[in-house]
């Protein structure tokens, strides 16, 4: 049997969309065996069930919740010695990365990240150098750890759900371990995630502190909100809305790009999108360059009417 | 009272320069180093280092801050940079058999160096290489040297012995505690890096740069470089270049264009 070992840390019981892919993904590898932090519930065990998980390893504790990484990746490094998984599957978050680093040197193991798409013999895919190639890696040594990106694979629940039989696996007393000492939530903009938009509508310096052209235009069309680092920094938008280098990866349908020149950085958190339009006042903007429809003028001006027509033509 | 001096060490990375087109080799897929500098990223780390170190009394204080680089003979311009910056003193790993390390040969590498120093109390990376960009290196280290870890802060701080930090993602801001000594990678939003001033380039020129060969660090060539590494990379494309699209210029109805285009995109 070939078990694919998939972490579901999920602190409020419920199978979330990167959850439901990881599992959709590791049906495709093998057999999905969910390794979960903490105790689980019936609910939980029966949505692990419409995914085709065949097992579940959990902790028996909720102990693990507040601390970081180390204690995690003690956990899996357990579950793994005890379903003898052909391989890992993460999600590629900063905990999943943390988790699979730790996992690594315990087992032994080389771990790819941000995977978007995992063959048959585990080879993974997945774009390097600010998206300028795309690579196919392994692992030689130990079992393959892999991080899998969010949106690159559609859900789908089995036809006839199973019923995982369960069981705790008990974690190891471990190493000095960083704590949450506080958590809180953001206020969240009724607008899609930015990262799973189907359209997203980004402003840039050029925007010069006002996003109401750049929302206005979102909501038009349904999407989320995105910004440049300029953006950010100058803090006419939250930091979570940057997208690029050191912001989110999207990869709509569609990204509309506004008072925004196309830097490197910017690029790299975008380029894949399926369709780019820029509206960029200097006809010499880099972002030209990546453009499916580029516009040379006013964002003042060109956003707003778009949005009126977008509006006009859905009603 | 001033708190205890600390001993830092800040892991920096000579890359390829983001602002020039990068290439990976036909043969070998490794990446083509030319044209390399400082990793971006990590000047945030060293940054926030060294105001540790001032707010102590910097170095006169005993503080020390060490910049640390794995690489290839010119990787020791990351480390120069650092001292320039205002680093204390340099370390850097070079040898041959490395070429080639994954993540896991090159932890391995720079926690057998971070040994030699003694007593370390932090250390400090980027949030990712702009090469490499997995994010992998700083937890297998921390796992290697037996380290508490705060990935991914925002904010940093250090008082007697714990560190505290923010760390902000989509959903949710938290605010994270670890013991000393710990392992902290940093984002470019804790804050903004200084430039190297003239009196810190003449400043550079008196400190000094370790350099430690595989030998000189106990370790055997068949762990680290192409050889050893744990994954490896089977094939590679560049991304297919992007059709020229239509550039339009406004004439005072490109609002309604661009509706044109999204409806012929099926995108309305
Ligand atoms: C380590 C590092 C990491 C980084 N990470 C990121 C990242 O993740 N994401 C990111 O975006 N950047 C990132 N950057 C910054 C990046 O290099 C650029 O500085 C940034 O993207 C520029 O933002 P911008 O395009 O909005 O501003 P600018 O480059 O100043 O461009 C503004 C554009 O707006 C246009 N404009 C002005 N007014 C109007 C108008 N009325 N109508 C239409 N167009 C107008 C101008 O012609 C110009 O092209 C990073 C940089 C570094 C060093
Ligand atoms: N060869 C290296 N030398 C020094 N530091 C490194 C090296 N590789 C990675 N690092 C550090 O680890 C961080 C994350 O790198 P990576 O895991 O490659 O994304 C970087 O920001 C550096 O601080």
């Amino acid at each position: 049997m070939t078990n694919i070992l998939v972490f579901i840390d999920t602190p409020d019981g419920a199978l979330h969309k990167s959850h439901r892919e990881l599992l959709t993904l590791a049906r495709s590898l093998g057999e999905p065996v969910a390794a979960v932090p903490g105790p689980v519930s019936d609910g939980l065990v029966a949505a692990l069930g419409e995914y085709g998980t065949a097992a579940v390893v959990h902790a028996d504790s909720a102990d693990l919740d507040d601390v970081l990484a180390v204690r995690k990746a003690d956990f899996l490094a357990a579950a793994m010695d005890r379903t003898q998984p052909q391989a890992v599957l993460l999600p590629n978050t900063f905990d999943g990365k943390e988790i699979a680093g730790r996992l690594s040197i315990k087992r032994r193991s080389g771990v790819v990240t941000d995977a978007i798409a995992v063959a048959n013999d585990f080879t993974a895919t997945k774009s390097v150098l600010a998206g300028a190639y795309t690579v196919d890696a392994q692992v030689r040594t130990g079992t393959p750890i892999i991080t899998f990106k969010a949106n690159s694979i559609e859900a789908e629940t089995v036809p006839q759900a199973t019923s995982p039989r369960t069981e705790t696996v008990p974690v190891p007393a471990g190493a000095p371990a960083a704590r949450i000492t506080g958590r809180s939530e953001k206020a969240s903009s009724g607008r899609p995630e930015l990262s799973e938009a189907r359209v997203v509508v980004a402003g840039g310096r050029g925007v010069n502190g006002d996003f109401s052209a750049v929302e206005d235009l979102a909501d038009a069309l349904g999407g989320a909100v995105g910004a440049s680092r300029a953006a950010t920094d100058a803090g006419w938008i939250e930091h979570s809305a940057q997208v690029g280098q050191t912001g989110q990866t999207v990869s709509p349908q569609l990204y509309i790009s506004a008072g925004i020149s196309g830097a490197i950085q910017q690029k790299a958190g975008m380029q894949t999108s399926k369709v780019i339009v820029a509206v960029n006042k200097d006809p010499d903007s880099p972002v030209f360059e990546i453009a499916d429809f580029g516009i040379v003028g006013d964002l003042f001006k060109v956003l707003p009417q778009a949005a009126a027509e977008i509006r006009k033509r859905k009603s | 009272m001033q708190d205890p001096a600390l001993n830092i060490v800040v892991l920096v990375k000579h890359v390829p320069d983001a602002q020039f087109d990068r290439h990976l080799s036909d043969d070998d897929y490794t990446l083509e180093r030319d044209e390399s500098i400082l990793s971006e990223l990590d000047e945030y780390a060293l940054e926030a280092a060294l105001q540790l170190s001032e707010a102590r009394g910097g170095p006169k204080a005993g503080n020390v801050v060490t910049a640390l680089t794995m690489g290839p003979a010119a990787a020791v311009n990351a480390v120069k940079k650092s001292l320039q910056i205002g680093a204390t003193q340099g370390l850097h790993v070079c040898d041959d058999a490395l070429s080639g390390s994954d993540a896991a040969g090159t932890s391995l590498a720079l926690a057998a160096a971070i040994r030699t120093l003694g007593n370390v109390d932090l250390v400090l990376t980027g949030m990712a290489s702009t090469d490499g960009e997995t994010s992998l290196v700083p937890a297998q280290l921390a796992e290697r040297l037996g380290l508490a870890q705060i990935t991914f802060a925002s904010e940093l701080a250090v008082a007697g012995n714990t560190v505290t930090a923010r760390r902000e993602s989509d959903s949710h801001s938290a605010t994270l505690e670890a013991p000393l000594p710990a392992l902290v990678s940093v984002t470019d939003q804790i804050n903004e890096p200084r430039y190297p001033n003239f009196k810190g380039i003449l400043a550079a020129k008196k400190k000094s740069i370790t350099q430690l060969s595989l030998a000189d660090l106990g370790l055997d060539a068949a762990e680290v470089g192409a050889a050893g590494a744990w994954t490896s990379v089977v094939e590679a494309k560049p991304r297919p270049a992007r059709a020229q699209g239509t550039i339009i210029t406004d004439e005072g109805d490109a609002g309604i264009r661009l509706a044109d285009f999204l409806a012929g995109q099926k995108l309305l």
